[in-house]
């Protein structure tokens, strides 16, 4: 019954599409999720990430170097980025987020795993094709003062994708380009001839914004892209991506550890734990339906502004400190600090899908959460 | 934006220096910017000024000393100053302001060219095993060490002894060798510290090649310290040069440079301190204005103090 269901699941949300359509879209895994994840249309993903892994080892000895080990920063994560959305990934310091950034920039090899980039793994490029690719797929960094050379003009800090990639833009047409990217991000073009650190500190993250905008790329990875700023500034910050994204038709990959501008920007949010994805929705399943106990426990740490709705709510501590990567608990890697674990949390991995109890069921914790006892809890709102 | 319009403003309040007040005029690039601010810098001026002099009197001598270094006269060994002889007699009775103007050209040679030597090998190994890390990185250290470990007096008189040339540049040769590992260690450790920093990464998010980013990223961030050292280093090599030639291993006779006289003249310093003064100011005054040049590069490439 249950297969049968899955099937069917799509016919009943998405009411628009007629039965054979939908039972058709629903084959690819894909498309699945699409279907099941958004009530709307959302078209091909642009970038797939399918088991991705990245394992730094750990060596011991000076001369003949042998492994004794291997730090499991990031350990089978699989998602979709669509066009035009924004994908938040949450999740505390040191459980991998800033490491899939990386991969997906290609600044490391992964150990394995696919990144699709419109249905081409990217992972296995070298040379011209991946200078292309790069083109495509930008980032903007954390610290807006270590990510601009403090030795190079604005200019020549807009300017310098022209420079790795002339066919940008005509040589005689640069400067203007520069210029006009300095206005889209809120600068005084006539800034061209200043160094980083005659700026504030968002001020420097829109130069690295329009820096990361010089190509038209069509993804953008932002590191943590405001934690390093003034709330004030930050809301700023976001507010031009949010207005830029609207404007050139970006995706966004936004990595992040403040819940509360995660959903700020985000369509859909990913919630990650030691290396592993532990649930994954829209944010009104996220964070009104929340089924992974982790969630939870990040969610009822969210400050409430309310003084008497905060009085009234469940606050979940968790005990104890996260495991080491280099040695995650068996089976599910949240059971050592999880108040439900039982013996199969220790010798089975849950798997990240929908779960059973909820297959059936069309309110919106029917979602993708890696738990054997997924259960709804409104932490947000609970009186 | 309003909130960006203030920002702007308060931009356009923060004093920049020429930077600040400039309209954006022509595109400027660290290079251009850094030789604007030479050019209105008195400690760059002074020193340049110094140093065109001292190459100048170096190539041609004749145009500030007209007597012949090499014509001594016994009878006048370590007298004072007379007329026509402004600094006084050595101990061979040779006129030391000749023979000052004279040893500069060795002692200038040796400095610079052994510098540029040092400098320019060991920033070269040291910055590439910096950058790429691995067993080139650790192969070049372990060899840096081995030259390290050579003790300078004693490897000067094995190596140095069985050359015969009596021009400068065994010498210069033994200097580099035994200089580069210092200059080297430091460009690594800022070599590795530059490549760390996110500009780095964003240039290769970018596409940028190696050389690319160890051009215009790394090398512009890491070279400071070796510019510092350098001109340190200078001072301490015509110094060196000195010793060796005292050690008889050095330049020689003919041959006249600041480091045989000033070793001569310390010979006597109680008895006639003229003879050391005048050579060894000449040398002080020589290092200090390739400090200052050092000093006013190293500043100009730094926006930060602008």
């Amino acid at each position: 019954m249950a297969d049968l269901n899955k099937g069917e699941e799509p016919v009943d949300r998405k009411s628009d599409v007629s039965a054979t359509e939908a039972a058709e879209a629903a084959e690819p895994a894909g498309a699945v999720e699409a279907a099941i994840e958004a009530p709307v249309e959302r078209g091909e993903p642009i970038l797939q990430v399918r088991n991705l892994v990245k394992h730094f080892p750990l060596t011991q000895g000076i001369l003949f170097k042998r492994q004794i080990g291997a730090v499991k920063a990031v350990d089978g994560i699989s998602f979709d980025l669509y066009q035009g959305e924004t994908l938040g990934i949450v999740g505390e310091s040191g459980c991998g987020k800033s490491t899939v950034a990386k991969l997906l920039m290609l600044l490391e090899t992964a150990t394995s795993g696919e990144v699709f980039y419109k249905g081409q793994d990217i992972t296995k490029l070298s040379g011209r094709a991946l200078r292309a690719v790069r083109r495509n797929i930008q980032m903007v960094f954390q610290d807006p003062y270590t990510s601009l050379n403090p030795r190079m003009t604005v200019g020549d800090i807009i300017g310098e994708p022209f420079d790795i990639h002339p066919e940008g833009a005509p040589k005689g047409d640069r400067r203007r380009k520069v210029q006009e990217l300095l206005d889209v991000v809120g600068l005084n073009p006539e800034y061209i001839n200043r160094y980083p650190h005659q700026f504030s500190g968002g001020q420097r993250q829109r130069i690295g914004i329009a820096r990361g905008l010089a190509l038209n790329p069509e993804i953008i990875i932002c590191d943590e892209p405001v934690s390093a700023l003034d709330v004030s500034v930050q809301a700023q910050v976001i507010n031009l991506m949010e207005k830029l994204q609207d404007e050139f038709n970006l995706s966004y990959l936004f990595i992040a550890h403040d819940l509360s501008i995660v959903r700020h920007i985000s369509d859909r949010v990913g919630v990650m734990y030691l290396g592993k994805m532990a649930e994954i929705g829209t944010d009104a399943e996220i964070y009104d339906h929340p089924t992974h106990p982790y969630t939870q426990a990040l969610l009822s740490a969210v400050p409430v502004p309310d003084p008497e709705a905060r009085e009234g709510r469940e606050r979940i501590i968790l005990t104890g400190d996260v495991p080491s990567p280099a040695n995650p608990p068996s089976g599910c890697r949240f059971r050592t600090r999880c108040w439900k674990a039982q013996d199969k949390c220790a010798t089975e991995v849950p798997v990240l899908a929908i779960p059973e109890r909820f297959k059936d069921s069309e309110t919106l914790a029917a979602h993708e959460s890696a738990c054997h006892f997924a259960e709804e809890k409104d932490v947000v709102h609970a009186a | 934006m309003d909130l960006a319009m203030s920002e702007a403003e308060t931009l356009e309040k923060t004093p920049g220096g020429p930077l600040g007040t400039g309209p954006a005029g022509k595109p400027r690039s660290l290079w251009s910017d850094a030789w604007f601010q030479l050019r209105r810098n008195p400690v760059f001026l002074v020193s340049g000024l110094l140093i065109l002099f001292l190459v100048v009197i170096s190539i041609w001598p004749s145009l500030i000393a007209s007597g012949d270094p090499l014509e001594c006269h016994l009878s006048k060994a370590q007298e004072g100053p007379e007329p026509g002889h402004p600094f006084g007699y050595d101990s061979q009775g040779c006129d030391v302001y000749t023979r000052t103007v004279y040893g500069a050209r060795a002692s200038i040679t040796v400095g610079v060219c052994a510098t540029l030597g040092a400098a320019l090998l060991g920033s070269l190994l040291g910055g590439l095993a910096g950058f790429f890390g691995g067993w080139w990185d650790a192969l070049l250290s372990r060899i840096a060490d081995i030259f390290f470990g050579i003790p300078v007096i004693l490897g000067g008189l094995v190596l140095l002894s069985v050359v015969t040339s009596t021009t400068v540049w065994p010498v210069v040769g033994f200097i580099v060798l035994l200089g580069w590992p210092q200059v080297s260690r430091i460009a690594r450790g800022s070599v590795i510290t530059a490549k760390q920093n996110d500009y780095v990464q964003a240039a290769r998010a970018l596409g940028a090649g190696n050389g690319r980013m160890l051009l215009r990223h790394v090398a512009p961030n890491a070279v400071a310290p070796v510019i510092v050292v350098a001109t340190i280093a200078l001072g301490t090599y015509i110094a060196l040069e000195a010793t060796l030639s005292f050690l008889g291993v050095g330049l020689r006779p003919p041959t006249v440079s600041w480091g045989i006289d000033i070793a001569n003249a310390a010979q006597s310093i109680r008895n006639a301190p003229h003879m050391l003064l005048w050579p060894a100011g000449a040398l002080s005054v020589t290092v200090l204005a390739f400090i200052m040049l050092g000093d006013a590069v190293r500043d100009a490439l730094d926006p930060k103090l602008r």
